[in-house]
């Protein structure tokens, strides 16, 4: 039996809009773990212990389990407790707090590497040691992470695909909808894949433009 | 405290564990005055200096500016806030320049007049457009540190410091990083201000440069002020050995150099 695409249009309303919660699920998770990832980094750097500690753990627990069991305590789990997430609000954070655990880690080896002069200029110029890091050493190191940065956001946006156990109508989900109609898996997983190859050229090409602005500083 | 001093640096000390940087070191340093510190490296010369901003913290002893203490013993909270406050009154220049290399050479000048003084976006780059004229470098005003050459950079951060409009600038070896053809540029910039009476303590290895705009020349060896006077007396008839010693060496590695 040979390949036959000729059944994919007319489903091509459903893959897009897909392919659309697949984009704004990779926007709102990249974005929780940009800025989860700055403060989870400050955090684990000039935090109490008291708020040190939990955030190692908190860490390592990230780390440490699959994204897929991740998801699934963040949607099922948390509602026994009484947080009944939307399944979409679900997979933001979870995919957002999986990433910014990692993005945490890049940005404090960022932050110590920031020349120690640059704490002594801003200093004597009377800053405090919050302006210094926020106005001098953040941004500093924010720049110099963006390129390894970028490829935790291409690793999020195929996770997403993670994101359709909990039901969320994504580009996976939606092709499988498509395939237990059509009974032709080989031709709609194949779409799928060329719509998430074009998202992340759309992306790497976003992240690109990026890093040359940036580099025109340097 | 005597009627002129503008600085007055009591009995420093300093020592990181058993070793003693700075040994009881008196310094008092009048209003427009400009003073140069010079010695062999590790003599501590800059560790003073860094003290009198609360950079490297002395073990004992008193930093006083116009009357406010610097180093007061406070609470970590006061102690933050007071540093910050007097820190603004107190420019410093830096071997490696310590611009800034997110922020353009405006950013770099109008970021903490606009943060701690509270000045508008106008005002602040009124200032530095004016500081930069002073520097001699208008045109560089919206370029990146990382597009200027050494000199130029060391002319921005020395702009930088003065858009605070502190009372006295400290120079840790401003020049020392330069390629030789660029460290005039910034000595011009250091006699420019002290015709304008700023009070200067200056840290250097160019003898030439202290001889020629300084008022007052310390010799510092292992942690001491060995001598002090004039230029004229330091450079031509230094009492002590060990100045005449420094002096000699430091001749005739600069006529090697030539």
């Amino acid at each position: 039996m040979g390949l036959d695409f000729s059944v994919v249009p007319s489903y091509f309303g459903v893959l897009l809009l897909g392919a659309g919660w697949t984009i704004a699920i990779t926007i709102g998770a990249g974005l929780l773990s940009f800025f989860g990832g700055i403060v989870f980094a400050v955090a684990a750097l000039y935090g109490h212990w008291t708020i040190r500690l939990p955030m190692r753990l908190f860490g390592w627990l990230f780390m440490g389990t699959p994204l897929l069991l991740q998801l699934f305590l963040i949607y099922f789990g948390l509602i026994q407790v009484g947080i009944d997430l939307p399944a979409f609000v679900a997979g933001v954070i979870g995919l957002g707090l999986h990433f910014a655990v990692y993005n945490s880690e890049l940005i404090q080896a960022s932050i110590l590497a920031v020349d120690k002069g640059q704490y002594e200029g801003a200093r004597t110029l009377g800053l405090s040691r919050g302006q210094t890091l926020r106005r001098i050493v953040i941004p500093q190191a924010v720049q110099a992470v963006i390129p390894p940065m970028g490829n935790n956001m291409i690793a999020l946006l195929k996770d997403s695909a993670l994101v359709s156990v909990i039901g969320v109508m994504e580009l996976t989900l939606a092709s499988q909808q498509a395939i237990s109609r059509t009974y032709r898996p080989f031709e709609f997983y194949l779409t799928a894949a060329a719509i998430y190859y074009v998202i992340n050229l759309g992306l790497e090409a976003a992240l690109r433009r990026i890093e040359r602005r940036i580099q025109a500083s340097r | 405290m005597s009627d002129t001093a503008f600085i007055e640096i009591r009995n420093a000390a300093k020592s990181f564990g058993a070793f003693e940087v700075l040994k009881d070191i008196n310094l008092t340093v009048d209003r427009g005055q400009i003073v140069a510190i010079i010695g062999p490296s590790g003599s501590g010369k800059s560790t003073l200096l860094r003290a009198i901003n609360e950079l490297d913290p002395l073990t004992s002893g008193e930093v006083w500016l116009e009357g406010v203490q610097i180093n007061r013993k406070l609470p970590h909270r006061q102690y933050e806030k007071h540093v910050n406050q007097v820190r603004q009154d107190i420019g410093m220049v830096f071997q490696h320049f310590n611009l800034f290399p997110h922020l353009t050479v405006r950013g770099n000048i109008t970021l903490a007049p606009k943060m701690l003084k509270g000045l508008s976006t106008d005002e602040a780059n009124k200032l530095a457009e004016e500081q930069l004229a002073k520097v001699g470098l208008s045109e560089k005003i919206d370029e990146y540190p990382s597009r200027l050459s050494g000199g130029q950079k060391q002319r921005v951060a020395i702009a930088r410091a003065l858009a605070m409009r502190p009372k006295v600038m400290l120079f840790d070896e401003a020049t020392s990083a330069l390629d030789p053809e660029l460290v005039e540029e910034v000595n011009l910039v250091m006699k420019q201000l002290a015709e304008e009476h700023m009070t200067m303590i200056i840290v250097t290895h160019e003898m030439d440069f202290a001889a020629s705009v300084c008022d007052r020349v310390l010799f510092m060896d292992q942690g001491v002020v060995v001598e002090e006077g004039p230029p004229e007396v330091i450079f031509q008839s230094p009492e002590n050995e060990r100045t005449r010693n420094f002096l000699r060496k430091h001749l005739a590695r600069a006529n090697g150099q030539a």
